[in-house]
């Protein structure tokens, strides 16, 4: 089969782009091989750890199971368009401040996930925020300060 | 990850058109499809993406039942007001399944067709025979591990486990899968594996899952879906059950129950045997008990997944009296 290459339409944090691309590149691979966009993470790369989930018209996926072309003309969201104007999103600075990281690989994914669960109003409890942050694995075991940093960050949002 | 050719489809019509050619397939959400082209698994030549089609992921909600557009989001559908008051066992079994990000991106008519997480199936490199992706070449599973394979419904030719959670909850209340015109309930949608493994579902090239309707009826209003798995979230079932439960004007004697099992079949199980042995009787724990061990006559086990034969009817019978306790 012949290699052939379609251009993909991408809005990233607000950033328009045209890429070249073949039709099996995943967004991940676009954002991070293509855009220099580093910061969501390769885990797994089969939907199985988390650590690539962005935002696609401000819902969590996985940016691993997503090619490129099916976020054409959708809004997509990466870590690095979290924070405003020099200022971290009250999640970020939540994980800072609880200690909720180790090695760090998982945490754009985590903080990622976690925005979306506190606006989904799937963070009303630790045992809610467990349930609904699961699909985000921390292989240091980070799990407690990680529940304690959305549980402040929840508290931080809604007041 | 081979590459294909992607399409995009302007109507309902021109995806199924495009699927009907040799090397094509249909993607919506993408969770089974793109991980198993990952795999190794999927090699098709051409992808007709149906996720930019309008109007599909409607969810409606009325006296006779529900109707589910096929792009309905898994995760919108378990959040949906009128879905979790008519059809609690439904967004149980959705809300349980997978994880948030996956529910966010896998559609109801996608899930319907995913496939197995018999782990021979999905690792053709390290283990070649596999009948369900190469029909005649044999099973690899038959003599290896087993602990997450089936005990109802298998075959000589294989016994890889059906994982999902939806369609055991659909199967238990009679639901139907609409292929444009055609219908056709969620039981006869799944097939069993007998000679043909490959061979999963009741659909053709050219066809496309377009809804999904759920009938109406006082057991699927009182209803749950229990998930038994290792680990507490984000794990497939190692046993579960949905039941729906109708009792008479008393409260105690059973007028109508459902009752299907997920984690230990080949396809979506419904437990007749259970439901009719209990029909017309005082829900009472002994009785529930006896009858629920009906739901697993036949279970053949090999070897690490005998644990499923002894699971599946606890489960069945916890699920039954938790709905009998409200009463």
């Amino acid at each position: 089969m012949t290699k052939t290459t379609i251009p993909v339409h991408l809005d990233i944090n607000g950033d328009r782009h045209t890429l070249q691309l073949e039709p099996r590149v995943t967004l991940l691979d676009a954002l991070r091989d293509r855009l220099g966009l580093t910061g969501t993470k390769k885990g797994c790369d089969h939907g199985q750890c988390g650590a690539c989930t962005v935002h696609v018209d401000g819902e969590r996926v996985l940016a691993c199971l997503t090619l490129a072309a099916q976020a054409e003309g959708r809004t997509v969201t990466t870590i690095e368009g979290l924070a405003r104007e020099g200022e971290l999103h009250p999640v970020q600075a939540a994980f800072l401040e609880q200690d909720a990281f180790q090695c760090g690989y998982c945490t754009p994914g985590q903080i990622m996930s976690a925005v979306a669960c506190i606006r989904e109003g799937h963070a009303g409890s630790d045992e809610e925020i467990r349930e609904y942050m699961a699909g985000n694995l921390c292989r240091c075991g980070a799990y407690p300060h990680i529940v304690a940093a959305v549980r402040q960050a929840a508290l931080e949002v809604q007041s | 990850m081979r590459d294909f050719s992607y399409l995009r489809a302007g109507s309902v019509e021109a995806a199924r058109q495009a699927a009907a050619l040799p090397g094509t397939m249909i993607l919506a959400g993408g969770t089974t499809l793109i991980d198993l082209a990952k795999c190794g698994v999927a090699e098709p030549d051409s992808l007709v993406d149906i996720t930019h089609l309008k109007g599909l992921d409607k969810i409606e909600v009325s006296a006779r039942g529900a109707t589910i557009g096929a792009l309905a989001k898994m995760g919108h559908v378990a959040d949906h007001a009128d879905i979790k008051r008519h059809f609690p066992a439904v967004s149980e079994a959705l809300w349980q399944a997978a994880s948030a990000q996956i529910r966010n991106m896998a559609t109801i008519g996608g899930n319907l067709m995913q496939r197995t997480r018999c782990p021979y199936f999905r690792d053709p490199a390290n283990f070649p025979a596999c009948n369900k992706r190469e029909p005649g070449s044999g099973c690899s599973a038959i003599g290896g591990v087993t602990r997450g394979h089936a005990v109802l419904g298998t075959s000589d030719a294989c016994i890889a486990m059906y994982p999902g959670d939806l369609a055991t909850a659909l199967i238990a209340f009679d639901a139907i899968v609409h292929l444009g015109e055609r219908q056709v309930s969620v039981d006869d949608f799944f097939l069993l594996p007998g000679a043909t493994p490959d061979k999963e579902h009741a659909i053709e090239p050219g066809e496309m899952i377009t809804a999904i309707e759920i009938p109406d009826s006082a057991a699927a209003r009182r209803s749950t879906y229990l998930k038994i798995r290792d680990r507490q979230s984000y794990e497939f079932a190692a046993a579960s059950a949905a039941v729906g439960i109708e009792f008479e004007a008393d409260g105690r004697t059973i007028r109508d129950l459902r009752v299907a099992l997920g984690g230990v079949a080949t396809k979506p199980w419904r437990a007749r045997a259970v439901e009719e042995a209990l029909k017309g009787k005082v829900l009472e724990p002994d009785a529930v008990r006896a009858a629920s061990l009906l739901a697993v006559e036949g279970a053949v086990d090999n070897g690490a997944n005998h644990y499923k034969i002894e699971l599946a009817p606890r489960v069945v019978a916890r699920a039954i009296l938790k709905m009998g306790e409200t009463a």
